[in-house]
C-alpha cells in the first residue's frame, strides 16, 4: 500500500538507539536456570503427588528411568503401579490408557518419539479425541500424550516427523507445544489437569537446554493457561510467530535483524489448539508484516492456518505478503549438510523477515536455488551501499 | 388364573394334574418373583481351554426365566422394529442389529453387577439395553433426536451409558478391547473389586491390538474378560476365511479360555459368572459365545450373499435363544403359553409405544453442533462451514 513511504519511514526509525532492554527476555529476572528436562520431571512429580489419579504409562519410563531421562526418579518414589512400563505395542497401551481415562483416572502416557505415536493414532483421535463429543459430555477422556516431536539430529526420515498439524487438526483434542522451561512446567501441568485428551509435544533438543527461571514458576501450583500465546519479545516492524525450538531461533533472528533496524515481535505459540489467533492477529495490526515459522513439512501446516486466519482477520492490516519459514518439504535426509537444508535456519527466518519488510529481493530462478557456492551467504540486493559493500568483503573472506 | 393353567391342553400340563395340590396353588404366586432354585442342564458342555471347565449344572429360578424371556423379548422386538425404521429412512447411516445374539446379552446380566463394565462394539443397542438403557433412549438416539442416550450426537454405533458402567458403543472394529482392558486396569486400580467384559466379534479377533492388550492384560494381572460374540462372519466374510485358527478360545494361548454355547442365556450366564471369578484372581479370560445373528451385518447388507437362507432358519428354528426360555418355562410351569404370548404382546406395546414417543421428540438445537467438543471449552471459538458467518464459543 504506502510501501515505499513506509519503508522510508522504516529506515528512519532504525537508525534511533536502541534501548538495551530491547533485548529482555521477558521471563522475570531471576538467577535460578532449570533445564527443561528438569522443568518436565518436576511438572510430572508433582502433578503426581497432588492427584493419585495421575499415572504413568511407557516404554523405559520406570526401570530405564525415561528413555530421555524425563520420568528419572519418578517409579523409585511412586512404585510401579503408578510407573508403568509397557512392552513396545502403541496401539495396545494407547487403548489401555485411554480407556482408564474413560473410568476417570489420569494417565500420562509417554511416546519415545511422536513418530510411534502413528501406530497408536486411532486411539488418540477416535476414541480419545471424539468420545466426549459422541457421548454428549458422558465420557470425557483426561490423558496427556507426550513425548519429544519433530527433528532431532541425524536420526532420519522415519525418526523427525513434526504432528503439530495433524493432531491440531482434529477438535475435541488440545495440543501444547512448549519452548522453554517455564513453559514445560507450566503447560505441562496444565494438561495433567485439563479434563481433555492433550498432545503434549517436547522436543528432544530442548530437554539439555537450560533457561532462567523464576520462583513463581517453581511453586508447585504454577500453571500455565491452555490457548495463550506468550510474546517473547515485543517489536514493531514484523511479528513472527514460532513454536518450539523455532521460537528460540525465532528470537536469535530477531537479534540479528535489530542490527539492521528491523525491530521484530516474537510469538511463542504455546498452544497450537487452541490457537491463540487474537495474539496472533493483534501483533499483525500492530506491525503489518507476518513470518511463521515451523520445522514441520510446510504443506496443510500450522503456518498456513496462522497465515489463512491472518488473511480473514487482518487483511486491511498487512503490508506485505505472510511468508513462511518450514521445514523443506522432504523427507528427513541423514547427511548432514542435507538435513541442514531440511531443517529451517536463523538466517531464513532473516531472510523472510527482511522480505515482508521489502528490505531485500528474491534472486532465485524459477528451475533451482542459486546457492553461493562458498557457504551459506545468500545474495542480497538493497539500496544500502554499507550493505553491498560489507557482503562483496564477506564473500571475499570465506573464498580466501 | 388357576382354572385356565389346569385346563390347559398342552402336553406338559397333564402330568401337572397328578401333582399335589400345593405345587399348583405355588404357581398362582406372581410367576416373576418366584425364586425357589431350579437346576438346569446347559445345552452342551463347556469346552475349555487352559482351565478347567465350569459344570453345566446351571443353577436358576422363576424370576430369571422369566425375566429373561422379557428381556430377550423386548431386544428382538426392539431390533426388528429399528429394521423397520431403517427402511422408513428414520435411522440412517449405519444400523448393526442384534437379533439372535440376545442370550449373551441377558446371560451376562445376570452374571454381573453394575460396577462391572461392558465396553462393546457398534452391535451394541441390545448391550445398552441390558445395562439399564431405556427403550425411548434407544429409538431417539437411532432417529437422531435429544431424548438420545447420547443427545441424537451419536447414533446407532455410539450408545453410552457410564452411571452402569457402559462404555460404549464403538466404531473402529477392535479398538474397544484395549479400552476394554483399560477399564479393568482402571477398576484394579481403584481397588474396585469389579471385572471388566470387552465384547468383539470373530471379525476382530485377528485385529493385532487385541493380542497387545491381551499381553499387557496378562502381564499386569488385570481383571479383563474378553467375550467373542463369534456369529460366524466378520461383515460378509467366514470365519475360516479371515482366521486361520477360528477356535477363538484358544487364541489367548498363556490366557485361558472357554467356548460357550452363546444362544444359551443359562450358559451364558455360568460362563461369565466363572469368568468373573478367576479375573479377579488370575487376570485375563477368553470366553467365546458361539452365536449367531439372524440379519446381515448392518442393514445394508441382506446377509444372504455368503450364507444360505436355509441355514438362517435352520438356526432359527434349533437354537433361537427366545424359544429355548420359552421351551424351559413351559418344561417346568413357570407359565403358560398364553401368559408368555402375554408378555410378547407387551413387549410389542412398548416398543411401538417407546418409538411412537420418540418420533415426536425433537431434533437437536442447532446450538448443539458446538457442544461437548470439550469437557472444558476455555472460551475457545469453534466455526462453522462458512466461518464468517458461523461461529461459536466453547463453553
Amino acid at each position: 500500500m504506502l510501501g515505499i513511504a513506509r519503508q522510508k519511514m522504516l529506515e528512519q526509525s532504525s537508525k534511533m538507539i536502541r534501548p538495551v532492554v530491547s533485548v529482555l527476555r521477558s521471563y522475570s529476572s531471576a538467577a535460578k536456570q532449570m533445564t527443561v528436562r528438569a522443568a518436565l520431571n518436576s511438572a510430572l512429580d508433582e502433578e503426581m503427588s497432588a492427584d493419585s489419579k495421575v499415572f504413568l504409562m511407557g516404554e523405559e519410563v520406570g526401570e530405564y528411568q525415561g528413555a530421555y531421562k524425563i520420568t528419572k526418579g519418578l517409579l523409585d518414589k511412586y512404585g510401579p503401579e503408578r510407573v508403568l512400563d509397557t512392552p513396545i505395542t502403541e496401539a495396545g497401551f494407547t487403548g489401555i490408557a485411554v480407556g482408564a481415562a474413560y473410568y476417570g483416572l489420569k494417565p500420562v502416557v509417554e511416546f519415545m518419539t511422536f513418530n510411534f505415536s502413528m501406530q497408536a493414532i486411532d486411539h488418540i483421535i477416535n476414541s480419545a479425541a471424539k468420545s466426549n463429543y459422541m457421548s454428549a459430555g458422558q465420557i470425557s477422556v483426561p490423558i496427556v500424550f507426550r513425548g519429544p516431536n519433530g527433528a532431532a539430529a541425524g536420526v532420519g526420515a522415519q525418526h523427525s516427523q513434526c504432528y503439530a498439524a495433524w493432531y491440531a487438526a482434529c477438535p475435541g483434542l488440545k495440543v501444547l507445544t512448549p519452548y522453554n522451561s517455564e513453559d514445560a512446567r507450566g503447560l505441562l501441568k496444565a494438561a495433567i489437569r485439563d479434563p481433555d485428551p492433550v498432545v503434549f509435544l517436547e522436543n528432544e533438543l530442548l530437554y539439555g537446554e537450560s533457561f532462567p527461571i523464576s520462583d513463581e514458576v517453581l511453586d508447585s501450583s504454577f500453571c500455565l493457561p491452555i490457548g495463550k500465546a506468550k510474546i517473547e519479545r515485543k517489536g514493531k516492524h514484523v511479528t513472527i510467530v514460532a513454536y518450539s525450538k523455532m521460537v528460540g531461533y525465532s528470537l536469535q533472528a530477531a537479534e540479528i535483524l535489530e542490527k539492521d533496524g528491523i525491530d521484530a515481535e516474537v510469538i511463542n505459540l504455546r498452544s497450537i489448539r487452541p490457537l491463540d489467533r487474537s495474539t496472533i492477529n493483534n501483533s499483525v495490526r500492530k506491525t503489518n508484516r507476518l513470518v511463521t515459522v515451523e520445522e514441520a513439512f510446510p504443506q496443510h501446516g500450522v503456518g498456513a492456518e496462522i497465515c489463512a486466519c491472518v488473511l480473514e482477520e487482518s487483511f486491511a492490516y498487512l503490508d506485505a505478503p505472510v511468508e513462511r519459514i518450514a521445514g523443506a518439504d522432504v523427507p528427513m535426509p541423514y547427511a548432514a549438510n542435507l538435513e541442514r537444508m531440511a531443517v529451517p535456519q536463523v538466517e531464513d527466518i532473516v531472510r523472510a523477515a527482511k522480505r515482508a519488510c521489502y528490505r531485500s529481493l528474491q534472486t532465485f530462478s524459477n528451475t533451482g536455488v542459486k546457492l553461493n557456492t562458498v557457504g551459506r551467504c545468500w545474495h542480497q540486493v538493497n539500496n544500502k551501499w554499507e550493505e553491498i559493500v560489507r557482503n562483496f568483503v564477506t564473500l571475499l573472506i570465506q573464498a580466501l | 388364573m388357576a382354572l385356565s393353567q389346569l385346563a390347559s391342553s398342552s402336553p406338559s400340563r397333564s402330568v401337572n394334574l397328578l401333582k399335589p395340590l400345593l405345587s399348583a396353588i405355588s404357581l398362582h404366586r406372581p410367576i416373576s418373583t418366584d425364586t425357589t432354585p431350579i437346576t438346569v442342564e446347559t445345552s452342551v458342555p463347556f469346552t475349555a481351554h487352559q482351565c478347567e471347565a465350569p459344570s453345566r449344572t446351571v443353577q436358576t429360578n422363576a424370576q430369571e426365566l422369566l425375566n429373561f424371556f422379557r428381556d430377550m423379548a423386548v431386544m428382538r422386538r426392539m431390533e426388528i422394529a429399528a429394521d423397520s425404521l431403517y427402511k422408513a429412512k428414520l435411522i440412517r447411516g449405519f444400523c448393526h442389529l442384534y437379533d439372535g445374539q440376545e442370550a449373551v446379552a441377558v446371560g451376562m446380566e445376570a452374571a454381573l453387577t453394575k460396577k462391572d463394565c461392558i465396553i462393546t462394539s457398534y452391535r451394541d443397542h441390545c448391550t445398552f439395553v441390558g445395562r439399564d438403557g431405556t427403550l425411548l433412549e434407544v429409538f431417539a438416539e437411532l432417529m437422531g433426536r435429544q431424548a438420545g442416550c447420547s443427545k441424537g450426537k451419536g447414533g446407532s454405533m455410539h450408545f453410552y451409558k457410564k452411571d452402569s458402567n457402559f462404555y460404549g458403543g464403538h466404531g473402529i472394529v477392535g479398538a474397544q478391547v484395549p479400552l476394554g482392558c483399560g477399564l479393568a486396569f482402571a477398576q484394579k486400580y481403584c481397588k474396585d473389586e469389579a471385572v471388566t467384559f470387552a465384547l468383539y466379534g470373530d471379525g476382530a479377533a485377528n485385529q493385532g491390538q487385541l493380542f497387545e492388550a491381551l499381553n499387557i492384560s496378562a502381564l499386569w494381572n488385570l481383571p479383563a474378560i474378553l467375550v467373542c460374540e463369534n456369529n460366524h462372519y466378520g461383515m460378509g466374510t467366514a470365519e475360516w476365511r479371515a482366521a486361520k485358527s477360528p477356535a477363538y478360545y484358544k487364541r489367548g494361548d498363556y490366557a485361558p479360555g472357554l467356548k460357550v454355547d452363546g444362544m444359551d442365556a443359562l450358559a451364558v450366564k455360568q460362563a461369565c459368572a466363572f469368568a468373573k471369578e478367576h479375573a479377579l484372581k488370575n487376570g485375563p479370560i477368553i470366553l467365546e459365545m458361539d452365536t449367531y445373528r439372524y440379519h446381515g451385518h448392518s442393514m445394508s447388507d441382506p446377509g444372504s450373499t455368503y450364507r444360505t437362507r436355509d441355514e438362517i432358519t435352520g438356526v432359527r428354528q434349533e437354537r433361537d435363544p427366545i424359544e429355548r426360555i420359552r421351551k424351559l418355562i413351559l418344561l417346568h410351569d413357570l407359565a403358560t403359553e398364553k401368559e408368555l404370548k402375554d408378555i410378547e404382546k407387551e413387549v410389542r406395546k412398548e416398543v411401538d409405544d417407546a418409538i411412537a414417543q420418540a418420533k415426536e421428540n425433537p431434533v437437536p438445537e442447532p446450538s448443539k453442533l458446538f457442544s461437548d467438543v470439550y469437557a472444558k471449552g476455555l472460551g475457545v471459538e469453534s466455526f462453522g462451514a462458512d466461518r464468517k458467518e458461523v461461529r461459536a464459543t466453547l463453553a
